[in-house]
């Protein structure tokens, strides 16, 4: 039974890292109709965020180390929400309307953020900033005639990739520097040390310990999603958001800036993101690779919860992690050993991480054959034009 | 007294607390041509959604010839013969007018017998003579997308024809046509009329009074009157609907 | 000059077919051999994607299960020491201390079975999947994330059961023998780079006729306003599960053809990443056309491995940069851009041609028009 209640903290917490994603995704979604399949890589930042803000800390002596994860939070959060907002600015933005597109638009960002953080380093920011101020100030100093000339879209991508191949052989140059080459991540995965106070137990119910990491997230995404939930439904621009949302071309022409609205609603979306890669740190070792394997939980939830529903998201989220630690890791069958045979060779049969994603993909399918539109469908006249 | 075609009885709907719907019953004899006005938001629209099957009451029925189809899918009640016109002229943009004429016009419906079977020449003739009547076959080859809004307008009601349904739904059949435009659809509808039965909802007064058919108007989903334009147009009820309390 | 235009594609394949075995060397014909038969389920997916509108993220699926087939029933008839081990069964099994061969891999004896589960089980897959999808109106970003988890479903599934299929590994099919031949020799790859260059130009035809007829414009239709379709009494249902299982047909020839090209089927094949590729694959020669996906299919790869070979790192930066690109600047893909006349405005914007009219070029299709 205690592994049972274990394994459900566990679920909780797995289930609550989901929610911060999910909720981050929902609510791009329920915006713009935009699924962003950078979600992932966007907690990867989060998550690399963390290991920087803690390596910044460690040299500051012991007592403020221990703080360190605090601020890594609020880093994470911001510096996420920025990338997002750039994202938006840059490219979303482009693809309004058309969400197939952007779909493959954002996994193409994803695949560079990625590589990005594989094989960054100092020589190469040097590339990449030489290469963006170089296109800029082409673009900048091109001489007005030459800017109405009909050619000009050709040539300012000429004048970009100009400038990314010079971007490229600075790099080249650079990479004999051993010390401006060394990758600052490199592809393998990293480590965060859990501060004192998280490590350990916060005391015991009912002779169950409370693992603090596992409580704190969970504190965590409760207390983000209140206040996400605070914002959307008593804040200005939450009102503006919800109005976006339900009619994008009524708050238009009610002065509503809609295109502030998006870029706040992505920066705040994929802060939340930042959030939850950041609360992976302390669950295991988080590598370049981390967003592929939340990206797709994080689709279940949408599907299963619904878009636009923060309460269907807590519930599938929820239900999504605890299916996962309590079959996944075959806690049924050492609590209850006595279970007859049929039932425990199925139980066996999805006692693997692997196979409990089996399971819950089975269990959705056979959901939408019933609630094709999820738990708590949206109903009206707009919903389906 | 004939059962009439379409018969709808205390329908309701009800969007989450909100009444698109009130207990509307109206009925519809064989043959006939009915204008449906009603300011905006009185549930028109949803009117439509509910014979052609896109929304589900949530209370009342709705019988085609005395059979109910409530709960059937879109598809099947367009096979029933209730054939729609939509608000907007929705045609399919990347298809000619003459395939999409003869999307419409088709009569089988099925994927294998679209794809080993041609379109037989009843059906090919249809599809010229209603591009020859509404004057689309100069464009007979061209992209529905690069038409203008009134001939596509016309190639979305000529598509409804061409479907040949038993009862015609036409959801503002002259928003952005020229007067001369206007005026030839009216007399399409007239003549469509008597073979099919038609339902026109519409702004255009003028438009409505060129049909000369009897009128409903419709209000916060409510049916509010039911007589000939004229009488209509003097009800005070009516008159308050649309120009608010006079006092 | 029509004639020229239309036989173009034709001479192609007849060069590809004489001439390139004559002058490439074993190793680049082999890659292009892969190039190709990655063509095919490019083409599967123009067909669900392009026509329909449906952008499927799971076709790895479909195509690993056609390259497990085709695996398994090679492991299964090879009998030499690098593939068999003590017990008769492929060696695989040894590890695990499976006696028994499973159940599912009994038909797999049979060559001809083989050669029809190759596309019939995962078509079948297709079909049920879409069934299950389609029928309740799942449609746009939806069904992608759909599929996409579905395509996780399998990976996960593959991945884990050692004891059905070497799990991780997969399994090696390049030292197993068919006809007397080792699967890897240079004299069964040419064999198989001709297989493949015959079953394209069938797959093409295929693709051809279900989307040139009536049948191509209610898929078109679906595409364009799939509501307005249903309300002219079409039950879009059936259409978009039959092309969901051609498309899923042709991926499983295409990833047969591939595995014995390459020498492996394994779970990589369903991992995320490769089916979102053969999206773009489609998205760089041109949706909506079935000449794209060809070109874009072999180009897209060929660049791979020219980037891979020269800097193995920066491949993924390049790939990233030409989902962007294609998806922002060239949504037409490269065929799209030429016959859609952005090549001509781009030579009219540096006054090297004509201004062409704005006007959208009217493009029919003549067999169609002389019927009318």
């Amino acid at each position: 039974m205690e592994l049972i209640f274990s394994q459900l903290l566990d679920g909780l917490s797995i289930g609550s890292v989901l929610l911060l994603a999910a909720t981050g995704l929902a609510i791009v979604f329920g915006l713009m109709g935009v699924i962003n399949l950078a979600h992932g890589e966007l907690m990867m930042i989060g998550a690399y965020v963390t290991y920087v803000t803690q390596n910044l800390f460690r040299p500051m002596g012991e007592g403020i180390f221990e703080l360190y994860f605090l601020f890594a939070l609020v880093f994470a959060f911001f510096i996420t929400g920025i990338v997002g907002v750039i994202l938006e600015r840059t490219l979303i933005r482009q693809l309004y309307g058309r969400p197939l597109e952007t779909l493959l638009a954002t996994w193409g960002v994803s695949l560079v953020l990625i590589q990005f953080i594989r094989s960054v380093s100092t020589s190469m920011t040097i590339g990449i900033v030489v290469a963006v101020v170089l296109g800029f100030l082409a673009q900048r100093f091109a001489p007005k005639k030459l800017k109405q000339a009909s050619f000009y879209p050709y040539l300012s991508g000429l004048a970009w990739l100009v400038s990314a191949v010079i971007g490229f052989l600075a790099i080249t140059a650079l990479s004999g520097s051993k010390f401006l080459s060394k990758p600052w991540f490199g592809p393998r995965n990293i480590d965060v040390t859990a501060p004192k106070w998280l490590q350990g137990s916060w005391g015991s119910i009912a002779g169950i310990e409370l693992p603090g990491i596992r409580i704190f997230i969970i504190l965590l995404s409760a207390l983000l999603l209140a206040f996400v939930a605070w914002f959307l439904t008593k804040s200005v621009w939450g009102l503006r958001i919800r109005s976006v949302t339900q009619n994008r071309q009524m708050s238009n022409c009610l002065g509503i800036p809609t295109d502030n609205v998006d870029s706040i609603t992505f920066g705040i979306g994929s802060g939340l993101a930042g959030v939850a890669g950041a609360a992976i740190t302390l669950l295991g070792s988080v590598g370049p690779n981390l967003g592929a394997a939340y990206i797709v939980s994080c689709f279940m939830v949408i599907v299963l919860g619904g878009v636009g529903n923060l309460v269907g998201t807590v519930i599938a989220s929820m239900m999504l992690g605890i299916i996962q630690s309590i079959i996944g890791s075959g806690a049924i069958l050492i609590a209850f050993p006595e279970i007859p045979n049929p039932s425990r060779a199925v139980i066996e049969f999805f006692a693997t991480t692997s196979m409990s994603y089996v399971l819950i993909f089975i269990f959705i399918i056979g959901f939408l054959q019933f609630k094709p539109t999820g738990m708590f469908p949206q109903k009206g006249r707009s919903v389906e034009s | 007294m004939t059962t009439p075609i379409l018969e709808l009885n205390d329908v309701s709907v009800d969007f989450d607390g909100f009444f698109a719907l009130t207990d509307l019953s109206l009925s519809l004899s064989h043959g006939e041509l009915r204008s449906i006005i009603g300011p905006n938001g009185a549930g028109k629209t949803t009117f439509l959604d509910v014979i052609t099957g896109k929304v589900r009451p949530t209370k009342g029925s709705v019988s085609l010839r005395g059979a109910s189809i409530v709960g059937l899918s879109e598809q099947k009640i367009s096979l029933l013969g209730v054939g729609r016109k939509f608000q907007t002229p929705r045609v399919f943009e990347n298809l000619t007018v003459t395939r999409n004429l003869e999307l419409a016009a088709s009569p089988t419906k099925e994927p294998f017998s679209l794809m080993f079977k041609k379109l037989g020449p009843t059906a090919k003739d249809e599809v010229h003579r209603l591009m020859d009547y509404v004057g689309l076959a100069p464009f007979a080859k061209v992209l529905a997308g690069s038409l203008s809004h009134g001939q596509k307008q016309w190639l979305a009601i000529s598509m409804l024809v061409a479907q040949s349904p038993d009862i015609i739904l036409l959801d503002e059949p002259v928003a952005g046509l020229t007067d001369e435009e206007t005026n030839r659809t009216a007399e399409l509808i007239k003549s469509l009329a008597g073979e099919h039965t038609v339902v026109v909802i519409e702004h255009d007064m003028e438009f409505i009074r060129d049909l000369g058919a009897p009128v409903t108007v419709l209000h916060q989903g409510k049916l509010l009157t039911e007589g000939t334009l004229d009488e209509v147009k003097s009800d005070p009820k009516v008159i308050e609907v649309y120009l608010g309390q006079a006092d | 000059m029509k004639l020229f235009k239309k036989l173009i594609p034709w001479l192609l394949l007849a060069f590809a077919f004489f001439v390139l075995p004559a002058i490439l060397s074993q190793f680049r014909l082999n890659l292009f051999g892969r190039y190709f038969s990655l063509a095919i389920v490019a083409l599967g997916i123009d067909l669900i994607w392009g026509y329909t509108g449906l952008l499927s993220l799971g076709q790895g699926i479909f195509f690993a299960l056609g390259g497990y087939a085709i695996g398994m029933h090679l492991l299964l008839v090879t009998q030499n020491d690098f593939t068999t081990g003590a017990n008769g069964l492929p060696k695989f099994f040894e590890n695990y201390g499976v006696d028994n061969l499973p159940f599912f891999w009994q038909p797999f004896w049979s060559f001809p079975w083989t050669l029809i589960a190759i596309w019939l089980i995962p078509a079948i897959v297709a079909g049920l999947v879409g069934y299950l999808i389609f029928r309740n109106r799942i449609k746009g970003v939806y069904f992608s994330i759909i599929t996409q988890a579905s395509l996780m479903v399998f990976y996960h599934f593959f991945n884990g059961q050692q004891k059905l299929v070497n799990g991780t590994n997969g399994l090696k099919t390049s030292t197993t023998e068919i006809f007397g031949m080792v699967v890897g020799s240079d004299d069964a790859q040419i064999v198989f780079y001709r297989i493949t260059l015959i079953l394209l130009p069938f797959a093409y035809l295929l693709c051809k006729f279900l989307t040139s007829g009536r049948f191509g414009d209610a898929l078109i239709g679906i595409r364009d306003d799939e509501a307005r379709l249903r309300f002219t009494g079409f039950n879009p249902v059936p259409f978009k599960v039959i092309v969901y299982l051609v498309a899923g047909g042709l991926a499983g020839i295409s990833g047969a053809l591939y595995t014995i090209q390459s020498g492996i089927v394994s779970p990589q094949y369903m991992a995320i990443p490769m089916s979102i590729e053969m999206v773009i694959w489609v998205a760089v020669g041109g949706r909506g056309t079935l000449i794209g996906p060809i070109i874009g299919a072999v180009l897209v790869n060929y660049l791979r491995s020219l980037v891979s070979e020269a800097l193995p790192e920066a491949w993924l930066f390049v790939q990233g940069g030409l989902f962007i690109f294609v998806v922002v600047l060239m949504p037409d893909g490269i065929y799209g851009w030429f016959k859609n006349g952005g090549f001509m405005s781009m030579l009219a914007a540096f006054g090297l041609a004509k201004k062409s009219a704005t006007y959208p070029k009217v493009d029919m299709d003549e067999g169609y028009a002389a019927e009318s």
